[in-house]
């Protein structure tokens, strides 16, 4: 047995131990922080099965922004009554669930370990296709110029994921700035913390998605570090949230959709269909509609985590 | 007994605890975790499927990493407005109960769940 | 030269791991939360500055390995400030 299988057994258990103690705990803030690590070792099995640009994906939203939402909601929630002990499921109901989930688990592993042998892929098609479109990242490739219609509609989503937040707020708010954010205390550590880290994590947000094109890297990584950057500036109290019905927010928000269907409707005219691209121009245009894209999920992501409008405009 | 394996029963495992949280925990918020365990461990049996699909030189088949990308922002937007929707829910009634009997909006009410 | 370097890649990886080791131990046996924080940071500052720098002669000079260093200065960076957030808190809801 290599050492690779065995670091990747080990791996295995951590992360199901992890996983059984953020389900299993008592305490909801414990169980917050078991997901946060989850999340980092997640992003290591990730690059244990040789996905790069997924283990940062996950690390910066699965476990970055994610984690800020939940920990920000668990002390929300702190204050609650705690629960009566009245309702806890009956063992029968109990048994039944274990039941359940040790069959889908155990369906679900037969599934994995009955997978055909060769494994079918469309790795080389995938590979022919890349010297036409001038990117080096295959995953890039597939994000951005195969399914492009696909990432398209995933930012129409979370537009909309957006507008259903917002629509939560009480009438009285509507329009006005989410209730996220602190006073900022000079001099203090989170103070510092923005200081030193924003250039930097601003900088490496637009180099992920620039270098995204050719090595692992891509605009949702590079969109969700900007997000965390512009969290970290909310929490420090150092900017303020905008007001949600703000000109400039609602443009950032969708010139990422904007570029894209103006970039697809284009399609028609130098190439042969909706999101088509013409030859030799393919990466130009790509690059473009990425940087509108990686401001937008910045803007999005953030807001998402600053949630709901709950103070008026007017102070 | 390979990478892609190991893990892929790792997946089904994770798959396994996350709809147990899901199904048995009463309250709504560790609901919303288990079902992110379960997401994750849907997507990496995805990470599997691409690890076996390595050829023509790449580490993986691009097609289902680029699927997972996807669907981690898309299933954390679902959880940002499960967020969103249970702290109003908070705000309004003073307490996280899901059950149909609960008190209408008044926070001195005994909160069951 | 090759074999040199890789001695002290071993021998540096391995004190970082020690480090680690120390700093877990620390973690799980300190009374309370403030010496739990300063067991914590010989993991973070000596660890896993001992782990980059042992790995150093293995990379391609100089932008990757530049990249190791800024990996360290992060973590330093950032768990300074959390350990700094921890503690004034727990000062905070101890002392009056």
């Amino acid at each position: 047995m290599s050492s690779e299988l065995v670091f990747c057994i080990g791996l295995a258990l951590l992360i199901l131990a992890v996983a059984g103690f953020t389900i299993g705990v008592k305490e909801d803030f414990a169980a917050v922080v078991g997901f946060v690590v989850y999340g980092l070792l997640l992003s290591l099995a990730w690059m244990s099965l040789s996905s790069p640009d997924v283990a940062l994906t996950e690390a910066a939203v699965g476990g970055g922004v994610t984690g800020a939402l939940l920990l920000g909601a668990c002390a929300r929630l702190r204050t609650r009554e705690k629960p009566a002990e009245g309702h806890r499921p009956g063992w029968i109901n109990r048994g039944a669930a274990l039941v359940l989930c040790a069959g889908i688990s155990a369906g679900l592993a037969g599934v994995v370990l009955l997978l055909p042998d060769p494994a079918p892929t469309l790795a080389p098609p995938a590979r022919e296709h890349l010297l036409a479109t001038g990117l080096g990242n295959a995953v890039t490739a597939v994000l951005m110029a195969y399914r492009a219609l696909d990432t398209l509609l995933e930012k129409v989503v979370l537009l909309l994921a957006l507008v259903a937040v917002w629509s939560l707020a009480p009438d009285r708010f509507w329009g006005g700035r989410p209730a996220f954010g602190y006073r900022p205390e000079p001099g203090g550590p989170l103070i510092f913390l923005t200081r030193v880290l924003v250039p930097v994590g601003v900088v490496a947000g637009i180099y992920l998605f620039w270098v995204g094109a050719d090595a692992p890297g891509g605009a949702f990584a590079g969109g969700a570090i900007l997000a965390a950057m512009a969290i970290l500036g909310f929490i420090s109290g150092l900017s303020v949230v905008p007001a949600v019905n703000g000109f400039r927010l609602r443009f950032v928000l969708v010139a990422g959709v904007t570029v894209f269907i103006v970039a697809g409707l284009a399609g028609f005219a130098w190439a042969s269909g909706f999101l088509a691209y013409p030859v030799g121009f393919a990466k130009p245009i790509i690059l473009l509609i990425e940087l509108a894209m990686i401001f937008s999920i910045g803007a999005t992501l953030a807001l998402l985590v600053a949630g709901p409008p709950g103070r008026s405009l007017k102070p | 007994m390979s990478v892609a394996t190991i893990f892929g029963i790792c997946a089904a495992i994770l798959v396994g605890f996350g709809l147990f949280g899901l199904i048995l925990q009463s309250q709504p918020f560790r609901k919303i975790l288990a079902f992110n365990v379960l997401g994750s461990g849907i997507f990496l049996s995805f990470g599997v499927v691409a690890r076996r699909g390595a050829a023509a030189g790449m580490g993986g088949d691009p097609i289902p990493q680029a699927l997972v990308i996807t669907g981690i922002v898309v299933a954390f937007s679902a959880t940002a407005l499960a967020v969103a929707i249970l702290l109003r829910l908070f705000e309004e009634t003073g307490g996280t109960s899901l059950q149909d009997d609960a008190p209408k909006g008044s926070k001195s009410e005994e909160a069951d769940d | 030269m090759r074999l040199a370097l890789d001695i002290f890649t071993i021998v540096a990886v391995s004190s970082g791991a020690f480090f680690f080791l120390a700093g877990t131990v620390g973690l799980l046996r300190f009374p309370d939360t403030l010496t739990r924080l300063h067991a914590l940071t010989k993991a973070d500052n000596l660890g896993l500055g001992l782990i980059m720098l042992g790995l150093l002669p293995h990379v391609a000079w100089p932008f990757v390995a530049l990249k190791l260093v800024a990996v360290w200065v992060l973590a330093l960076v950032a768990s300074a400030s959390a350990s700094q957030l921890i503690a004034r808190k727990v000062r905070g809801r101890r002392g009056s």
